[in-house]
């Protein structure tokens, strides 16, 4: 089951995009799905699919990955798509029944936001398989710095994120062996009507919150007898560093947008 | 009911990019009554083996016949029941199990999963509490307030209830201490001479093996390497070295002074009380040599 959950996973290597400082990453996937709305008609979505596809071919990560990645969103996009086809008028209008109508626009807008959909993920999953979980935080605690001065206690969220994102193998792991010791004990997941199903999960949920509150003790324990005692004041292992190729990651997001403008109707 | 793997191999995350090979062509047979030991290094592929026993997972290549059901990677995943009644697994560790509000209700979570009706698995819970060493008075008890020990011994009540032919341990005494490890032991090996329970001890404990089985299995990075008689296999102590195993201490005890003192010719000591009978025959035949 989680076997095959491929989006948010980190996969090492040392391509030229797995070197990008984790800050310029994140930045640059922002700005990539706000400059997606630019985008309305086929050559700026012509434009924004060769740029995306030359980044994965950069990553050196094969594109099944990406593709998975977008496998467990499937149900969603086609939702999304289908009620813009079906609700959108302009056009010429080729089916109508009651408020239901299949127009050329709608069935172009639905694809619009299909294609808008696949670059957002294939962008974000790039994001995810080329960047160390740590180095991300490392980047958002970065970003959120000025917050400071609000007394947002920047610190601290970075510290939960790491610590959440650390814990989502073990977790996993501890999920399974608990799953399968139940299942030992005769219970099935994933079967009968759905009231059944529902009690199957509180012999996994109650051993699971138990262990995860031991080990939340534990490592806060750990992490005291360690002398931690929060953010300021403390030095960092992992140093991020602006090169000259982050530099670049601007210009080329600049270019994309100019691109975008120049094409946009 | 024999346990038989054949020619059995199993992937982890088949076709996807993670793809990782856990087993291969694993013949072996757990018979009835038996009490088998499966050894092997961290990484060998036990866990794997042993989920493979209750048709948890299902073999990759080859088949697992369990009793009279044959499973293959084709079999269909209902149905599986009745092979998890018959053969309980004890997990590391398996106090994360715990979850009901009684002990007694944990322990009849089981044989109720099961079709047994509640009355019936609550009456049961109180018999499995004294095999496992703890009187009635637990029953009413949350399994959250107990010490780790006793969690355990609940845990293990819980798959004792199911009442299954074949009962495998992984790891039963890890972190607990020498006494409790002492009575743990002595009370699977009861259920096994007493109630003919099959057992399948996963351990890195070779004393245990020694002490208790009467067959062993070796794995190594996936398949089995050797399979013998535990008496058999520990005679060989550079081999095991090798496969960075060791040989039970009174095996280790019995060939150094066999080194120091020249061998006997009666077979080598496997447990301590061979160990203790061996030494007393050399000093009777040293006696015996001064009064001449």
């Amino acid at each position: 089951m989680m076997d095959k959950l491929i989006f948010g996973r980190y996969i090492p290597g040392d391509s030229l995009i797995h070197k990008l400082d984790p800050r310029a990453k994140l930045m640059g996937s922002m700005y990539f799905i706000g400059i997606i709305f630019l985008a309305n008609n086929w050559q700026a979505y012509a434009l924004l699919f060769l740029f995306t596809m030359f980044v994965i071919q950069l990553s050196k990560i094969k594109l099944s990955f990406f593709i998975n990645g977008v496998k467990p969103l499937i149900w969603l996009i086609l939702f999304t798509v289908i009620l813009q086809v079906l609700f959108t008028g302009g056009g010429t209008i080729y089916f109508s029944w009651g408020p239901i109508t299949v127009s050329q626009e709608g069935i172009l807008n639905g694809l619009y936001i299909f294609c808008r959909f696949v670059l957002i993920i294939f962008m974000s999953t790039l994001l995810t398989l080329t960047t160390m979980p740590l180095s991300l935080t490392d980047a958002i605690e970065f970003l959120l710095r000025p917050l400071l001065a609000l007394k947002v206690p920047v610190y601290e969220i970075a510290l939960m994120l790491s610590i959440a994102l650390r814990f989502v193998p073990t977790l996993m792991d501890e999920t399974e062996k608990i799953m399968n010791a139940q299942r030992a004990r005769g219970v099935d997941f994933g079967e009968g009507n759905v009231f059944q199903q529902m009690k199957a999960i509180v012999p996994l949920l109650i051993p699971l919150f138990v262990s995860s509150f031991n080990r939340a003790e534990e490592l806060a324990t750990a992490m005291e007898a360690r002398g931690y005692q929060g953010g300021e004041g403390r030095s960092k292992y992992r140093l991020l560093k602006w090169e000259t190729r982050d530099t670049l990651v601007i210009v080329v997001y600049a270019l994309v947008t100019i691109g975008l403008i120049f094409l946009r109707k | 009911m024999d346990i038989i793997f054949e020619k059995v191999g199993f992937t982890y995350q088949k076709g996807t990019p993670f793809e990782n090979r856990a087993l291969y062509d694993i013949d072996m047979i757990i018979k009835e009554g038996s009490f088998t030991a499966l050894v092997g290094h961290t990484g060998s592929g036990k866990s794997t083996v042993l989920q493979h026993l209750n048709a948890l997972m299902k073999p990759s290549e080859g088949t697992v016949t369990i009793g009279d059901r044959v499973i293959t990677s084709e079999t269909n995943n209902k149905n599986l029941k009745s092979i998890r009644k018959q053969v309980g697994i004890v997990f590391q560790f398996p106090e994360a199990q715990l979850f009901e509000e009684t002990v007694a209700k944990d322990i009849a979570f089981g044989p109720r999963n099961f079709g047994v009706s509640e009355e019936e698995a609550i009456k049961l819970a109180g018999e499995m509490l004294p095999l496992v060493g703890l009187d009635e008075s637990f029953m009413e008890r949350s399994p959250f307030d107990l010490s780790g020990g006793q969690m355990r011994r609940v845990a293990i009540a819980g798959v004792l209830a199911m009442e299954p032919h074949t009962l495998v341990l992984d790891e039963p005494t890890a972190g607990l201490d020498p006494q409790g490890r002492k009575e743990m032991m002595d009370m699977f090996y009861r259920l096994h001479k007493e109630k003919g329970l099959t057992i399948v001890l996963v351990t890195h404990l070779m004393d245990d093996v020694a002490d208790y089985a009467d067959h062993m299995i070796i794995l190594e990075k996936g398949t089995v390497v050797k399979e013998g008689t535990p008496r058999e296999i520990f005679q060989d102590e550079s081999w095991l070295k090798t496969k960075q195993l060791g040989v039970p201490a009174a095996v280790s005890f019995s060939n150094r002074l066999d080194e120091r003192l020249g061998a006997l010719d009666t077979q080598p000591a496997l447990t301590a009380t061979e160990l203790a009978d061996s030494i007393a025959n050399r000093v009777k035949a040293l006696k015996a040599g001064d009064e001449q």
